[in-house]
């Protein structure tokens, strides 16, 4: 789960990470009354969407007075932003963020995720910050630094002074840095969190780090210890298909083809992408309904898959295993009916009971294509949809 | 022979009690697995599904010998039912359970004695020896036994490719599903050296997934070590950047844990690889001729 940077401002300084004096704005007069209260000569204003790139995009504006703060709110509230993270739909801006101005000396770049190759959290940091990391680490992979945390002892003093160091810090500021960083470890290790980045980190004229910029991700395995956090989430932000499947327990990611997949199973739903694609088509939506899918989870499958306007066709692709074929089958002629088929659907089952399932199918009386194995159905659908593109 | 699992198995279930435990539980004692007992705390004492239950996973090895134990405790109890099975000193433990937070997984990674204990898992269907031993929840009757070694990420394309294998008569040594999660216990390298091993494993098939850099790492090894013919599959060719695709562990992120770099690192190791699960029976039939 995404949040939106404020909120991981609010939950950092709860561990004592310094962050820019702000007000969160979602009109222009909360806009102009935080700018005022800020008392800050320079004042920014920025978009706040779960997307990066904002600057560049025209989501990040200095202003130096309240009315003007006002103004640029006018403007940006309710404006499409489009970064290059946010692909080409871009985001609503509905939420601002007016901080005061600061005056920076140095941009750092410092990160926290899980190390999976390792099994640990990793801390990195790197002396360019405000840069993409990914392109650091193509172009200058020696400019990152880590440090790898043992989860019994947490980010140990030592490891944030080399970290520290490392950056060419020095001083009292790289003394201070080292209780800022471990700061951070434990907002990480204590939120569950999957990812946090602070990109950029400064360094003010006098000599204080500050989170600038934080952006932070929650693993949703965790989320259940974590009833304050859940209240974070912002449906605007996310795709309304995906918030409506995550209802039904659904694994639903939106994609831009035409081709509707059903499949159980998250490696075959992939592969079923992949084999659509290799057919000549491309995939409207991944969809994972699990290994142990209900009649009615099938149905709200189907549901979800039909309200997607894209959808040309749809490729059914479920190897029966604990899930048998007729009831499969039996559960999408009863979704199919109910929610009147409007295109062509192809079905492709292997398991248990498959040859019942496929009965069923043909005696629905609806417009079932039954296909002999991935493949065939894949060139089917595709077909169906309209063809190669 | 097999690996991890055969007919000298002796099994408990962790979450025996539960509805996924007493399913699955049923399924595995009618394919032939010797299924000694079962642990719930708070039932200690009772009988379930015939077999003793105990209320520590200590009490169920001293009484019935088990050796092995599968998980099916919900996601928030997991993590502890893993270190519970470790603390008793059972040299294989297999965790099924789907949703355990990644830094319990940090934790329970880094506190196991892996000399002494094995974990295959969170997040797979489990592992089975067809005609000897099935510890999971995997569809018993598609498999065969013969010497064909399957190691994947996904259940239900390890289902695929078994089910294409028997189809074309062709039997498996053991099938290893080691999950889907970011960190799991038994990694491909882990599993495809006891394939190597394995003088009945005479051929391997190898099922990996965007994400993470396992598949480069077991082609590496591979490349230098393994003389068995060994056909690779990819899922996530198409999958978007950034995003998590069903498994936790199936994202790639900041560029990595592309579908085409374990492509080229499993080309270049001599692997057979396959674009679509569709193929990996009739690739592997070939390679075995």
């Amino acid at each position: 789960m995404k949040i939106h940077e404020y909120q991981a401002k609010a939950i950092l300084a709860r561990y004592g990470v310094t962050t820019p004096r702000s007000e969160v704005a979602f009109t222009k007069e909360e806009a102009r009354d935080g700018a005022q209260r800020l008392k800050s000569s320079v004042i920014v204003v920025k978009a706040q969407i779960h997307a990066g790139g904002r600057g560049k995009a025209g989501g990040v504006k200095l202003v130096h007075s309240p009315d003007e703060a006002a103004e640029v709110a006018t403007r940006m509230l309710g404006m499409n932003l489009v970064t290059i993270q946010t692909g080409p739909g871009g985001r609503i801006v509905k939420r601002l963020l007016i901080e005061e101005g600061l005056d920076i000396k140095r941009e750092l770049y410092l990160s926290l995720l899980v190390d999976r190759s390792v099994g640990r959290v990793v801390f990195m940091a790197s002396a360019a910050g405000g840069m993409e990391i990914e392109e650091v680490a193509k172009n200058n992979p020696d400019a990152i630094i880590k440090e790898i945390v043992h989860p019994a002892v947490g980010l140990q003093p030592y490891q944030a002074r080399k970290l520290a160091f490392g950056l060419g810090l020095t001083g009292e500021v790289a003394n201070n840095a080292a209780p800022f960083f471990q700061a951070l470890h434990r907002a990480f290790v204590d939120t569950d969190a999957s990812m946090l980045e602070i990109n950029p980190c400064v360094l003010t004229g006098d000599g204080k780090l500050v989170a600038l910029d934080a952006k932070m991700t929650f693993d949703d395995n965790g989320l259940f210890r974590h009833k304050d956090l859940r209240g974070l989430r912002d449906l605007d932000e996310e795709d309304p298909l995906e918030v409506e499947a995550s209802k039904y327990g659904l694994n639903y990611i939106k994609l831009d083809g035409s081709v509707g997949c059903m499949v159980n199973g998250a490696g075959l739903a992939m592969a079923t992408m992949d084999i659509i694609k290799y057919a000549g088509g491309s995939a409207a939506n991944f969809l994972d309904v699990g290994g142990g899918a209900s009649a009615d989870q099938v149905k709200n499958a189907f549901r979800i898959l039909m309200s997607d306007p894209a959808v040309k066709a749809v490729f059914i692709n479920i190897f029966g295993g604990i899930l048998r074929c007729d009831v499969l089958a039996t559960g999408v002629v009863a979704a199919a009916k109910e929610l009147q088929l409007k295109v062509p659907v192809v079905v492709r089952m292997e398991g248990t009971n498959v040859e019942q399932g496929q009965q069923i199918l043909r005696d629905s009386g609806l417009n079932f294509t039954i296909a002999n194995g991935m493949k065939d159905g894949a060139q089917k659908v595709v077909a169906l949809a309209g063809g190669a593109r | 022979m097999s690996v991890l699992v055969n007919e000298k198995t002796r099994l408990i279930v962790q979450g025996f009690t539960g509805r996924e435990g007493t399913f699955h539980a049923q399924q595995m004692i009618e394919y032939g697995t010797t299924v000694v007992g079962g642990v719930t705390p708070g039932k200690g004492g009772t009988k379930h599904l015939e077999r003793p239950v105990f209320d520590t996973v200590a009490e169920a090895v001293k009484a019935t010998g088990a050796n092995a134990s599968v998980i099916f405790v919900p996601p928030p109890y997991a993590a502890d039912a893993i270190l519970e099975a470790a603390d008793a000193e059972l040299p294989l433990v297999i965790c099924i359970t789907e949703g355990i937070p990644v830094l319990d997984m940090v934790r329970v990674s880094l506190t196991i004695d892996r000399d002494k204990t094995r974990l295959v898992g969170p997040n797979c269907p489990g592992v089975i020896s067809p005609g000897k031993c099935k510890i999971g929840i995997m569809p018993g009757r598609i498999h065969k036994p013969g010497h064909v070694g399957i190691v994947s990420r996904s259940g239900t394309l390890t289902y695929e490719a078994v089910d294409q294998l028997t189809r074309l008569g062709i039997g498996q040594s053991t099938c290893i599903g080691i999950g889907g999660d970011p960190i799991i216990g038994t990694p491909f390298l882990d599993a495809i050296k006891l394939f190597n091993d394995d003088p009945e494993t005479h051929a391997i098939i190898l099922i990996g997934e965007i994400g993470g850099n396992a598949e480069e790492v077991a082609a590496a090894w591979i490349k230098a070590n393994v003389k068995k013919p060994v056909v690779g599959f990819i899922a996530g060719q198409t999958a978007p950047p950034g995003r998590r695709m069903g498994h936790a562990g199936a994202i790639i992120s900041g560029g990595q844990g592309t579908a085409k770099d374990k492509y080229v690192a499993m080309a270049a190791a001599g692997i057979k690889t396959v674009e679509t699960p569709a193929d990996l029976g009739s690739t592997l039939a070939a390679a075995l001729k």
